[in-house]
């Protein structure tokens, strides 16, 4: 007797279920029709994902019955923005543009404060995370200037941690945020000094050994240079409607997303995949889009741990400049790129010739879609 | 005037016996009072998430989904922050809601579209963001309770129950002509059985309260279940001295009785958990495999004659607990239930494997204990228990 309940939990292991013709006295005895499981099979998670998921956006009562409702794979309640003290729908288009003196010389010199501290925050409804945060939040603060200017960075750390801020950028070996070059101990302050070059979409990070661990507590933001339109004569369209501030930059609608995951449990894989750090946030909060103005998006993949992300645009196709640091497309006519850890790029769309409604897009992992990494446009003909 | 002043004293000593069994416990009232007051041990809080534990005691698939019952461990009430089914964040619903406190269970459904002869996993992540991780190694319908499935997980259990009892029952007739060097044969046979019994049984004991919650501490509930019930059983029998014949078969259908509740829960939560395929010949060989069984619940009574009702009831004691094991498994299985049947199954067969071995003893003294034909019949019942076992194991 023992052995036959050993012997089953054995081939339960293993997964290897005998042919269910066999005749059997135990097949018999449980009488298991194939009918129970395959009308529970039903459609694929997230096929019927996108089918479903505006009547759970429009708050459809937990499922009755579960077979339509594939709109259920989602996480459970809501973050509380106000204690995290930042809102991911404002982040989107946050920009920390610090501030500007124009020196005697002509010099045109941007001076930003950011601080290092330790943080617990709620990356997903109910689940608290151990952050390291630049200003608080994470993603830390969207980081915006002009080509050619002369940027300080005043960064103190009030953290537990030696931290850094290691810019994408060009600039020399004392300004690189490594270890003895700008790396402080808890209570000290550096004022990183470099040109703002090359104009792009890039971005910043802690590089405090081990690396892992501080890129994924939370130390990383956003750092983008916009094209001096009189630099680029032959584009200088393009480079005025790149250029914040200017008329031509504010018809665009420009977000922020960076693309990140947190690894709850410190086993080196993630539990949550997010665009700006909340699972599931602009699924919850779709993002409203104007449908006559083009979107760009700045994208920043610092996903640790898994090798890639991706960007997967529903229903529409767009143009990318991978890295921002040219003023013509890298790629033309595209509804998906995929980024490595540090890649990042600028996103240009419009939804113009569009019918308004939720349009979506998520990293094209499953996995990561699943695990949070999912969102949506709601494009409208005007914000209401 | 002793025997005035005597009762005096005594009763004047009885308030000051209570008040000294007092005070012990005043002062242990006083240190905890102490303890919760000034909170000596802040330091050793720190900022350290608490401890946590979930153990995952049953696993319903239905035309609802997945629906799981957990235990919690932590040194505090946890929180169930969300819920993963194969890698991907579902809704769920909590049954009761909110923290739940050390020892106690919920209910955790997801509306799931599980998938027929498939593995699944559910990870439950806590407010921590700790997760706590269940396979479901193949997703059928959990069985439900309704006539025809009782009826044949019914026979299923009377072919690896009570069928070999009664074969093994049905050589009482054939073995009454036996001598006594063969009675002590199969008497020593019947010890070898019940020796690879125990040890099968603790095994599947300690597996169970393997996957049982902490707070049950597995190991030495199953020892100390075991040791009681010997012990218990023991004091019973022995009331009017040692058992014998008809009594000590009786004892011994109780001890392989109590196995095989055990057993069939362990199998009937195997079947709820999605084993489909068990084949007849599989099923033969567990019949084989347990006829051995029968034979030693018959050597005691060889000098009788007992009534034909007695056997019935001896074959219904020793294989009707498989069927009723097999229906509770597979609708209400709890891996610490399961665990303890079994361990009280193993103090019984310890039981009888020290009457049976007195017996032996009375009959041919500790040296013919040693006897060849003892020891020798005592190794044939282990190995033709692990050879028929062999048979079978795959």
């Amino acid at each position: 007797m023992a052995t036959l309940a050993t012997l089953l939990r054995g081939r339960l292991s293993r997964r290897n279920l005998l042919a269910a013709g066999a005749a059997t006295v135990g097949g018999a005895s449980l009488g298991i029709a194939g009918a129970a499981g395959s009308s529970a099979g039903g459609r694929p998670g997230t096929a019927g994902m996108e089918l479903d998921i505006c009547t759970t956006t429009s708050g459809v009562a937990p499922a009755q019955d579960h077979m339509e409702m594939h709109g259920d794979q989602m996480t459970v309640g809501a973050v509380d923005d106000a204690a995290n003290g930042f809102d991911p729908t404002a982040i989107l288009t946050d920009w920390d543009t610090g501030t500007l003196e124009i020196l005697p010389d002509g010099t045109r010199q941007r001076t930003f404060t950011v601080t290092a501290e330790d943080k617990e925050i709620e990356i997903a409804p109910g689940v608290f995370f151990p952050a390291w945060t630049y200003n608080g939040r994470v993603p830390g603060p969207s980081l915006r200037a002009m080509e050619g200017e002369k940027l300080r960075i005043v960064f103190q750390n009030y953290g537990s941690h030696p931290h850094s801020m290691h810019f994408h950028g060009i600039h020399s070996a004392r300004m690189d945020g490594v270890p003895g070059a700008g790396m402080i101990g808890p209570g000290d302050e550096f004022v990183y000094e470099f040109e703002a070059k090359p104009f792009g979409c890039h971005l910043y990070h802690c590089h405090a050994l081990p690396l892992k661990r501080h890129i994924h507590k939370g130390m990383y933001g956003l750092f983008v240079v916009d094209p001096d339109p009189a630099r680029h004569p032959e584009h200088e369209a393009v480079a005025r409607s790149r250029l914040f501030g200017t008329p031509e930059n504010a018809e665009w609608q420009e977000l922020v997303m960076v693309m990140n995951a947190f690894d709850t449990n410190f086993d080196n894989e993630n539990e949550f995949y997010a665009a700006n750090t909340i699972a599931h946030c602009y699924m919850k909060n779709p993002i409203d889009i104007v449908r006559s103005r083009p979107v760009r998006i700045y994208l920043v993949n610092v996903v640790e741990f898994d090798p890639i992300n991706s960007f997967h645009l529903h229903a529409n196709f767009f143009d990318y400049y991978n890295q921002g640091t040219t003023l013509t497309p890298t790629l033309k006519t595209v509804d998906l790129i995929v980024q490595c850890q540090a890649e990042r790029g600028i996103l240009e769309f419009s939804f113009k010739d569009h019918e308004p409604g939720h349009y979506m897009f998520h990293a094209h992992q499953s996995e990561f879609t699943e695990l949070g990494w999912v969102g949506l446009f709601n494009v409208t003909d005007a914000v209401s | 005037m002793s025997e005035t002043t005597a009762p005096d004293t005594s009763s004047a000593h009885r308030p000051a016996a209570l008040l000294w069994a007092a005070l012990p416990l005043i002062a242990f009232a006083a240190a905890i009072w102490w303890l919760y007051a000034a909170n000596p041990l802040s330091s050793f809080y720190g900022v350290a998430p608490p401890v946590e534990g979930i153990t995952f005691e049953r696993t319903v698939l239905d035309s609802q989904g997945i629906r799981v019952l957990v235990r919690a461990g932590g040194s505090e009430p946890m929180t169930i922050a969300q819920v993963q089914v194969d890698d991907g964040y579902w809704h769920f619903v909590q049954e009761p809601a909110g923290p739940i406190a050390r020892g106690d269970t919920a209910w955790i459904a997801v509306p799931y579209p599980w998938v027929l002869g498939e593995a699944h996993i559910v990870k439950l992540v806590t407010s921590t963001g700790a997760t706590f991780e269940h396979e479901i190694a193949v997703a059928v319908p959990t069985p439900q309770p309704d006539g025809s499935r009782l009826w044949s997980q019914a026979i299923l259990g009377a072919f690896v129950g009570i069928v070999p009892v009664v074969v093994g029952l049905m050589f009482y007739p054939a073995l009454r002509g036996l001598g006594r060097g063969g009675l002590n044969l199969l008497l020593a046979l019947t010890v070898g059985l019940l020796a690879f019994l125990l040890v099968d049984t603790l095994e599947d004991a300690l597996e169970l309260a393997g996957e049982s919650a902490a707070l049950f501490q597995g190991p030495a509930m199953v020892i100390f279940a075991a040791f009681g019930a010997f012990l218990l059983l023991l004091a019973v029998s022995r009331r009017r001295g040692a058992p014998t014949g008809l009594a000590l078969a009786g004892y011994i259908a109780l001890g392989i009785g109590l196995h095989n509740l055990g057993e069939g829960l362990a199998i009937g939560a195997a079947f709820a958990t999605g084993a489909a395929g068990l084949g007849t010949f599989l099923v033969l060989g567990f019949t084989l495999h347990n006829v051995t069984e029968g034979i030693g619940i018959a050597a005691p009574i060889l000098k009788e004659r007992p009534p034909l009702w007695a056997f019935a009831a001896l074959a219904q004691l020793a294989g009707g607990p498989a069927v009723v094991g097999i229906w509770i498994g597979s609708l209400a299985f709890a891996p610490h239930w399961s665990s303890l049947a079994l361990s009280v199954g193993a103090g019984a067969i310890l039981q009888v494997i020290v009457e049976v071995t007195a017996m032996l003893k009375r009959r041919e003294g500790w040296t013919g204990l040693m006897s060849p034909a003892i020891v020798g019949g005592f190794a044939a019942g282990v190995i033709v228990m692990y050879a028929t076992a062999m048979l079978v194991k795959i």
